[in-house]
């Protein structure tokens, strides 16, 4: 069987793919709105969701409430989120102002954009692949700061 | 209706990330570091997620409405500028400096310490910091 020489991390992964493909189209079909992390929230925050402000609550109650439910059932799997507060918050500030700037990020232009070939989001997704490659490459490798 | 809609999606993205993953910001990194130990799951829940929702836009684009009535939403206009490929180094920029996108950083809130508390926290910050840079350029040009 093909399906024993995949390694189990690049299945659990299609499988969660598959997952976040499921909750778009439903958000899609049934509500009209595109499922993106950043917009959601991010119309929350600066009050141009104001409109649709229950609808914006509720999805961030179910994104953060049953993963936080069902590790508290299975046990929690590794975030290994960095310790150094510095740099996370240097790290947050830049997603937050980024992804406004650019009006999405991984789910809203990576998933949803790239999907209906939006080159908008194409142009966005290659953006932050690359800058992400090569800031990783420059912290970890040449300046190991992390 | 709608609100729990919008609940169920959130759940189900968030179990979703939970599933693949991208919740592990070691993983993730792993992704992006492609001059040392290169792990290639991200490619398989991008795949995963954007080869139905193909299916699912040609669906939409048949019907003008959602279900529940509301317009499908038009494409974007397609305005590629300074904004959207600087926003997006930016964006690129924090998420391999922390491994966390805004939907797992989200996701984990529950139980990703306080890293990744004051990631989410510095994340609404960076949005705050957006919208008053709009209202200071909307100020400078009136």
């Amino acid at each position: 069987m093909l399906w024993n020489h995949i390694p189990q991390a690049w299945a659990y992964g299609l499988a969660g793919g598959l997952m976040i493909a499921a909750a778009a189209a439903l958000l899609l079909l049934v509500n009209g709105r595109i499922l993106g992390a950043s917009g959601i929230l991010g119309g929350v925050v600066d009050g141009t969701g104001a409109g649709n402000l229950g609808e914006r609550l509720a999805f961030l109650a179910g994104l953060i409430g049953l993963p936080a439910a069902a590790v508290a059932v299975t046990g929690a799997p590794a975030v290994h989120a960095s310790h150094d507060l510095v740099l996370m918050a240097l790290a947050g500030g830049l997603v937050g102002l980024g992804t406004r700037m650019a009006n999405g990020c991984t789910s809203g232009h990576g998933v949803c954009g790239m999907s209906r070939f939006s080159a908008r989001s194409i142009v966005a997704t290659l953006v932050y692949l690359a800058a992400g490659m090569v800031v990783f490459f420059l912290a970890r490798h040449l300046l190991g700061v992390i | 209706m709608r609100a729990l809609v919008s609940a169920l999606s959130g759940a189900l993205f968030g179990l979703g990330l939970l599933v693949s993953g991208m919740t592990d910001t070691a993983r993730v990194q792993g992704w992006l570091d492609v001059a040392g130990h290169w792990d290639p799951t991200l490619a398989f829940v991008l795949g995963g997620a954007v080869l139905p929702m193909v299916l699912v836009w040609r669906i939409a684009a048949r019907r003008r409405l959602a279900l529940l009535g509301a317009p499908i939403p038009p494409m974007p206009e397609q305005v590629i500028d300074a904004r959207l490929i600087g926003g997006s180094a930016l964006f690129g920029a924090g998420w391999a400096l922390a491994g966390f996108c805004p939907g797992p950083a989200l996701a984990t809130l529950g139980w990703s310490g306080l890293g990744g508390t004051v990631f989410v926290l510095a994340m609404i910050g960076g949005m705050l910091l957006h919208q008053a840079l709009l209202r200071r350029r909307a100020v400078l040009a009136a």
